[in-house]
């Protein structure tokens, strides 16, 4: 794959098309790697030089390039050193995009038609006649009258989940092994479970309190502090569980050594929509106001509210990568929102989810009623271009209460009033796992290494934040630029021939005699002078004192006494 | 309609047998891995943390003789051993390893000032103020060495009167000359009983003399007059020299940039110098709070150690302006001589109080065989530290050093003094016609001249 740079240029002319291709999508690939854009050495611009070296988070340059505010990067020692360590990060990107490219052991599944075939017009029956055996036992039904309706939750590998029927049914089971470990009967409400780090632990929402429970079923802590919780999620990576209760108090609890972090009122009444964002770990709640407030636990006011919709707001989900939330209301709208921008992308008319879940690859399930939809990406992840892939009609009467892409599968499971069931969604999984960060046929003995190495990466709850590139990087100076004088009065000059120009309307009784208008627009006029402050102000008053040009003027002994610039 | 959808068979993903090495997968995607800045900060504290925690540089004390350390001597062939020689006459090979004397060099009547090797590690040198010079053979170490107890006794192979007590020596890098410093500065053979070649500048008595490593001709000396004089052994007279505010005890030159070479003066700084540009010092090295007693560079060249009279040793970078570490005991008195080990992973100093002291030269750095595992540990809290060093938290944690209570408030003095001086100056200036005074940086400041 090296090439040198003359035998580069030879081979532009001769690479056959299919390797044009693949030299376009391994560009596309390096620059995932990359992470935002490297620096631009030849830019001579200050302001740009800072923007990227905050991108790249090197505060010893950043430290450098603003002390010597200059507007070119002259100093040699910080360039070269800049563009040693771009070079370092372009062949680390240049390196993953290859493996990726060419070492990754599987390739994601798909669902592709010919001719006049539509997707949506496939069925779980088809897809189980033309996949392996292995898969199509990820297609049942699991029938459980009289425990619904279930939620459900994957352990970050896929490896296990666990179910938590609204009557008191917790079942935790091996869905590789498809062996039921545990199931307990609590006696009480369920209304929400939730994995803690890993199998080992789950957390349900109960009547009146949650629990901590054991992979054994053993009750291992009441978490009374919280009142009656609607809705339970953990943060992996801060070892947080977040709840929201009954009456809309947001909770943050750290599970390792059982403080609680922060019990934030929100003020918006009681909601059971709660997401996180696995991206930032910020906390998302849909009220019934159809806002999204967004949340983390160093601050009692929400980051971001958001108006979604008119009605109702009744699910939410985030894209894996961070960028994407769709939204669900009452009113029959789903909404994909652009979180960087926080724009509206686009809106899906005509369905009601009552539960929205994003997979892995970036495939949008919606269930309503005993009907879920898939919608996928067709523009490809470059636009957002949401529609139709796949449908899947339950048993009439079905209620779906919470649908879950299984990580790491081309799997969905629905949790719904007459128990769960586990359909094919090809397409929607993470092909390629890793071993360090989430692994399926993990090993007891690695499972407690990771549990140690998760432990000590924990993060602090302050590292929760909208944009979490910013750590490590600069803050930009808070205090304003001053505008030079020439800008002033240039602004100043825009405003007064706008109150110049303005054309005044026709007044009655009088009022609109010529010489009122004429006064009234030289009023216009002196307002908007009015506006900027008296620049030769300054001049008058460095004149009462000895000035810098009179210094030149004074004899030696009283030179001192002049003012210096 | 074609369809796929992932099924993993766990046949393909676990190990056969339960002697195979665990199957292990990579996925570098970021998305799978949010909050990596993070993540990536927090293991950066947490290694400047466990850095701290595992900084345990003193390793022993070698204890033997019966007065203050006054110098030592690498022995370049042989890693293990170092030459100390001390206030009474005595000299000692110590075995680093083991920390316990190998043999002894009785025959001085007075106090051992100076004391070298040869480069091929076969004849010690010493010298002292009972006016002799002594030449050794030394035994050649051999594996029963280390395990024998009793203690050898050697007999000097030469030993030459001369007219003066001697301050120091060194012997040349490829070579059979050694020089002495005392009254002058004196070249000698291993030969002969008298000095082949005799310098003088002035009457004040030389107090140290470093060989150049590159140029075998080459020598720098510091005397009394506060100078600092480069020789060329081709020429009749000095090369060039400095006269500087305060004296230079020691001198050591840069081996792997053999034309700079750094001083450590007495007024607790040590200056660097290009060695072609005397009149003014590359770098200025503070931090010691009292004079710097003896300097010796790392064989790596990018840091040097030196032992000071405020009781304490510092390792500085070669172009650092403050010290990376200091080390200090309760017990330790006046640092004499420091010598860094001929690997570049210890430091050993010699003080007042008649021990010598190893240790390492990185406090935390993990000593003995390394797993590829470690290493690659090591070197990854190494490069999230140093991606990180300028963030408050981390940097508060690396830079930290305890200080022994009365280096800290003469610190605390040393800062009052340069402030009030520097606000004198700056008022003097502020009324004074403009350009009549001029501010010297602190590089040229302590330089009063240079002659030729």
């Amino acid at each position: 794959m090296e090439l040198s740079s003359e035998d580069n240029n030879l081979t532009d002319k001769v690479l056959p098309p299919v390797e044009q291709e693949s030299d376009v999508e391994l560009e596309t690939k390096v620059k995932k790697y990359l992470r935002g854009e490297g620096a631009n050495l030849e830019v001579y611009n200050m302001h740009i030089a800072l923007m990227i070296v905050a991108f790249r988070c090197e505060m010893q340059f950043l430290i450098m390039v603003s002390t010597c505010l200059l507007q070119t990067l002259e100093d040699k020692k910080l360039k070269t050193h800049l563009a040693s360590r771009e070079k370092l990060y372009g062949k680390s990107a240049k390196a993953a995009a290859k493996i990726e490219k060419w070492l990754l052991p599987a390739e994601a599944g798909y669902l592709e038609t010919d001719g006049l075939e539509k997707t949506w017009r496939v069925k779980q029956t088809d897809i189980a006649n033309e996949v392996d055996l292995l898969s199509s036992r990820n297609q049942y039904d699991i029938v459980l009258p009289d425990f619904g309706p279930y939620r459900l939750d994957f352990t970050a590998s896929g490896r296990h989940m666990l179910a938590g029927g609204r009557k008191g049914h917790i079942a935790l089971v091996d869905m590789m092994s498809m062996n039921l470990i545990k199931e307990i009967q609590v006696r009480e409400t369920v209304r929400d479970v939730a994995f803690l780090h890993n199998e080992q632990f789950f957390a349900a929402a109960q009547k009146k309190y949650a629990y901590i429970y054991g992979r054994d079923g053993t009750e291992l802590h009441c978490l009374k502090e919280r009142g009656p919780v609607a809705r339970l999620q953990f943060l992996k990576n801060h070892f947080l569980l977040a709840s929201v209760n009954k009456s809309g108090q947001l909770h943050y609890q750290d599970v390792t050594y059982g403080g609680m972090v922060a019990s934030i009122r929100t003020g918006k009444g009681r909601t059971d929509v709660m997401e996180v964002n696995p991206y930032n770990g910020v906390v998302a709640l849909g009220h019934s106001g159809g806002t999204v407030t967004m949340w983390k636990p160093t601050s009692q006011a929400p980051l971001v509210q958001m108006q979604c919709h008119p009605g109702p707001v009744s699910s939410v989900a985030f894209h894996p990568n961070g960028h994407l939330m769709a939204t669900s209301g009452k009113e029959r709208k789903i909404k994909i929102w652009d979180l960087r921008k926080f724009e509206e992308i686009q809106t899906i008319h005509g369905f009601h989810a009552k539960t929205l879940s994003f997979s892995q690859k970036g495939l949008l399930a919606a269930g309503t009623g005993s009907f879920v939809q898939i919608l996928g990406d067709s523009s490809g992840g470059s636009s957002h271009n949401y529609s139709r892939y796949m449908n899947h009609p339950m048993v009439k009467g079905y209620q779906i209460e919470k649908l879950m892409f299984r990580p790491y599968e081309d799997v969905i499971g629905i949790g719904h009033s007459m128990g769960w069931s586990s359909i094919l969604i090809p397409g929607s999984g993470e092909p390629n796992f890793d071993s360090w960060v989430a692994n399926p046929f993990e090993t007891s003995k690695q499972r407690r290494e990771k549990e140690v190495h998760m432990l000590l990466d924990k993060l602090p709850p302050e590292t929760i934040m909208l944009d979490p590139s910013k750590i490590g990087a600069m803050r930009p100076s808070r205090r304003k630029e001053k505008p030079s004088r020439g800008e002033i009065e240039a602004e100043k000059e825009v405003a007064i021939e706008a109150a110049k120009s303005t054309e005044l309307k026709n007044k009655t009784k009088g009022r609109n005699k010529p010489s009122k208008r004429t006064k009234k627009k030289k009023e216009m006029v002196e307002n908007a002078k009015r506006t900027f402050p008296e620049q030769g102000h300054n001049t008058t008053l460095k004149k009462r004192r000895i000035g810098e040009d009179a210094a030149a003027e004074l004899p030696t002994s009283l030179k001192r006494f002049a003012r210096k610039n | 309609m074609r369809i796929k959808t992932l099924s993993r068979s766990s046949d393909e993903f676990t190990r056969e047998r339960s002697q195979d090495l665990q199957r292990v997968f990579h996925n570098f995607d970021p998305s799978l891995r949010p909050m990596e800045k993070a993540v990536e900060y927090q293991r950066a504290l947490k290694a400047a943390k466990l850095e701290k925690i595992f900084a345990r540089p003193f390793i022993g004390a070698m204890d033997g003789h019966r007065d203050g350390v006054s110098c030592m001597a690498k022995n370049p062939n042989y890693l293990k051993g170092i030459f100390s020689a001390s206030m009474d006459g005595d000299i000692r090979l110590w075995d680093i390893s083991s920390r316990r004397t190998v043999c002894q060099f009785p025959g001085h009547q007075g106090a051992v000032r100076g004391l070298t090797a040869s480069t091929d590690g076969n004849v010690l040198v010493s010298c002292g103020t009972d006016c002799t010079v002594r030449l050794w053979n030394v035994p050649r170490p051999t594996l029963e060495d280390s395990s024998v107890s009793s203690e050898n006794i050697i007999k000097p192979s030469a030993e030459y009167v001369w007219k003066n007590a001697f301050w120091a020596v060194d012997h040349q890098f490829e070579g059979d000359l050694f020089a002495t410093a005392g009254a002058q500065l004196d070249i000698w053979n291993h030969n002969r009983a008298q000095p082949v070649q005799s310098f003088q500048w002035g009457t004040d008595s030389v107090i140290s003399v470093r060989f150049n490593p590159g140029e075998p001709d080459i020598l720098a000396t510091s005397a009394s007059d506060r100078s600092i004089t480069i020789y060329d052994l081709r020429m009749s007279s000095a090369a060039r020299r400095i006269i500087m505010m305060t004296k230079t005890n020691s001198i050591a030159w840069n081996p792997m940039e053999p034309m700079n070479l750094t001083a450590a003066n007495e007024d607790g700084n040590c200056y660097s110098f290009d060695g072609r540009k005397l009149d003014e010092a590359k770098c200025v090295h503070k931090d010691h709070v009292s004079a710097v007693m003896d300097i010796d560079f790392s064989p790596t060249g990018r840091e040097f150690v030196t032992g000071s009279y405020d009781r304490s040793v510092r390792i500085f970078p070669y172009n650092g302006g403050h010290s990376r570490e200091i080390y200090h005991t309760k017990r330790m008195q006046r640092v004499f001589c420091v010598k860094y080990s001929c690997d570049a992973t210890y430091v050993i100093s010699g003080s007042d109080d008649t021990n010598l002291r190893l240790w390492k030269a990185k406090a935390s750095e993990q000593l003995g065989v390394i797993l590829p595992r470690e290493q690659k540990k090591h070197e990854y809290n190494e490069a999230v530290k140093n991606r990180y060093k300028h963030l408050p938290e981390v940097k508060r944690i690396v830079r930290h050093r305890h200080l022994p209570k009365p280096i800290y408030k003469a610190l605390g003095v040393i800062r009052a003094v340069n402030d009030s001086k520097r606000r004198k100056e700056e008022r003097r200036k502020a009324h004074s016609a403009p350009g009549t005074i001029v501010t010297k940086p602190l590089r040229q400041r302590r330089i009063i001249k240079e002659v030729e």
